[in-house]
């Protein structure tokens, strides 16, 4: 992007962590204890000595996570994957859940400098129907898989709750597990949503540094750090079953901001039991258009500390493997701590049923198809599975 | 082993006391394991019930074996009564294991709502298998509801712990006139043998068996172990002292009327 937009200049910025008019604000000290525990991780304090005891540790602490994402953990990266792989058998056995992403809209009012999708990017923009969403539903349905994951770019203009919910209602007919990834909202929007049969919410923080956020989403709802962070508890209140976190890995310093996902899941499970934890676990891909970044330090063996290190953290969660990764790397890490993969993506609008109308997010890196990616689980020794979950 | 000594719950009978679990498997050894367990009894979550024709763990549970759907899932008796109802209509039978987890982090029983959820069940006519948290007053809270069975759990899910509530489930063998399967935790088949040389009724076992390196033969070993705990309890067990040997001269051997 070479233009000049009016928020690339600091002083024409609002305020990041000031809540909007019609943000709804919890009463909830989650958030300041993940960004406190997050500042006060020290990585580098951990020794070779603190990375044994945690491999050890029957129920891993949050000192123990600190040390399994510390760099005095990475020698021990085998020892690492091992406990993982044990953790993620005895409690999902042979399980590998399946599902497909659907972007029904790419329209976008933010302007994160890193995304495919931001407001100043010049790409085809689209928004499917209703005959179209339903049209790619029964596409991705005939395919075997039963859980699906609906995005839109973060317009509430474009794609209001109602719209949204529309979505969900098609999505009801074709498949018995429904997710979302959308913009953050209030928890009685979550509620309507919950109703029109969604009863899960990914919201990526992206980076839980909100020096490092606010550089990188200059304009948009999306600016304001709180009311992202905060999403999944009003999820929850609004009486959705699962939530899902991501940092997005390489935005800023990988460590702290792994340390902070593995933290606000698990506060969020101690005050809500109930709540179905996920994970994803994103790096930084390249994109369309966009020279300004690039990608940080977390290379394949970095990747895999993190996610064995929330593995061993909160042995309970789901964790997603994203197209993001490459075939190998995902045949393999479904062997050791992922639990969940999807397959048939395209991350494009209108793209499952017929030609594409709008351009995509960012570019895959494992473009098979649910076909092969359940025989890659099968080959594995593993189990596909497309759906463990009743709507009640 | 004696032919009449049978499992009987709410007036169905069975050979077999090792009830099997079918998650966490690769689908197409649940027959194997089932023929190996000897197991009649299957449990299955309704929720992996899937209606697809894609990896559907219906087609790979073998004829003749009575299912035993859960409620698993449910986070409070009112969903629990609901997915009950929906596995009926779905045409998997009147039995029904309830599960109620408000816990998603060590799925362990919400026994309250269990006992809501069983006292609604049992007068709709469904078998009713409660999972619950080994607590005497609960349990017979549960036998009043109308429970078929009672399953306590012996550690929490997938540990493989074995029997940490051994003394409460004893409690629960002693005082309660119904089946009482331990569920949930057993991870050796010397466990198993242990519940069943205690007098519980029937073990299930899933994880332990699903995980296992070659799950035919940890099946077989299972139901090898269920059948001597059985044999041994049948037999009633040599006398076992707490403390030290018995005295050798009687300590009341001074009264003389």
């Amino acid at each position: 992007m070479s233009s000049i937009y009016n928020e690339d200049k600091v002083e024409n910025r609002i305020d990041h962590m000031k809540y909007l008019p019609d943000m709804e604000v919890l009463d909830s000290d989650i958030e300041k204890r993940v960004i406190d525990g997050m500042n006060n991780y020290d990585y580098d304090k951990y020794t070779a000595k603190d990375v044994k005891a945690a491999l050890v540790a029957e129920k891993p602490s949050i000192e123990d996570f600190g040390a399994l994402l510390s760099p005095a953990a990475t020698p021990f990266i085998e020892e690492i994957a091992q406990r993982a792989q044990q953790e993620t058998r005895k409690h999902f056995g042979n399980s590998i859940y399946m599902f497909t992403p659907l972007y029904i809209a790419n329209y976008c009012e933010n302007y994160c400098i890193y995304c495919g999708f931001n407001c100043h990017n010049k790409i085809k923009r689209a928004k499917l129907n209703e005959e179209e969403i339903e049209q790619e539903m029964k596409e991705i349905a005939k395919t075997g898989l039963q859980e699906v994951l609906i995005l839109t770019g973060e317009s509430k203009k474009m794609s209001d709750v109602k719209y949204i919910g529309e979505a969900c209602k098609i999505a009801k007919k074709y498949f018995k597990v429904i997710g979302l990834e959308v913009y953050p909202m209030n928890s009685e929007d979550y509620a309507y949503l919950h109703k029109c049969g969604a009863d899960y919410v990914t919201v990526f923080q992206e980076t839980y540094n909100s020096d490092k956020y606010e550089t990188l989403h200059l304009a948009g709802h999306k600016r304001i750090f709180p009311y992202r962070l905060n999403a999944q508890e009003r999820a929850l209140k609004g009486g959705m079953r699962g939530v899902g976190f991501a940092a997005l890995l390489g935005l800023a310093d990988f460590r702290k901001d792994a340390f902070a996902v593995g933290t606000h899941a698990h506060y969020l499970q101690q005050k809500y039991p109930h709540a179905e934890i996920a994970i994803s676990c994103p790096r930084l891909r390249p994109i369309i258009n966009n020279d300004r970044i690039n990608p940080r330090d977390v290379h394949e063996t970095q990747l895999l500390q993190v996610i064995c290190a929330y593995r061993i953290f909160l042995p309970y969660a789901s964790i997603t493997i994203s197209t993001r990764e490459c075939e190998r790397f995902r045949n393999n890490i479904i062997k050791i701590a992922a639990t969940k993969i999807s397959a048939g993506v395209n991350v494009g609008i209108g793209g499952h049923s017929g030609e594409e109308k709008g351009d995509e997010q960012f570019e895959i890196s494992d473009g098979r198809n649910v076909d092969e990616v359940y025989k890659a689980i099968e080959d594995a020794g593993l189990q596909p599975v497309m759906s463990d979950y009743i709507y009640v | 082993m004696n032919n009449n000594d049978k499992l009987i719950i709410g007036g169905h009978e069975f050979d077999s006391r090792f009830i099997l679990g079918s998650g966490k498997y690769s689908l197409e050894l649940i027959k194997a394991a089932v023929e190996n367990a000897g197991a009649q009894i299957i449990t299955l979550a309704l929720r992996r019930a899937s209606t697809g024709n894609v990896a559907n763990i219906l087609d790979y549970i073998p004829e003749g074996v009575t299912l035993l759907p859960n409620t698993s899932g449910a986070r409070n008796a009112d969903e629990a009564v609901r997915i009950a109802r929906l596995s009926r209509e779905l045409g998997c039978g009147d039995f029904v294991k309830i599960e109620i987890m408000r816990d998603s982090k060590y799925l362990l029983p919400d026994n309250q709502e269990t006992i809501k959820a069983t006292e609604i069940l049992a007068k709709e006519g469904f078998v009713v298998m409660p999972y619950m948290y080994p607590d005497l007053n609960s349990a017979r809270d549960l036998m009043n509801a109308g429970a078929a069975s009672i399953m306590p759990l012996g550690a929490p899910i997938g540990s493989n712990k074995g029997l940490c509530t051994k003394e409460f489930i004893q409690i629960i063998i002693d005082e309660i006139n119904l089946p009482v399967i331990v569920d949930a935790g057993i991870g050796r088949p010397s466990q198993a043998c242990e519940a069943m040389e205690m007098g519980a009724a029937a073990v299930m076992a899933n994880t332990a068996v699903a995980t296992a390196g070659d799950v035919p033969m940890m099946a077989s070993a299972f139901k090898s172990a269920i059948e001597a705990g059985r044999k041994a309890y049948i037999s009633g067990l040599g006398r076992v002292l707490d403390k030290g040997g018995a005295a050798s001269s009687p300590l009341t051997g001074f009264l003389k009327d």
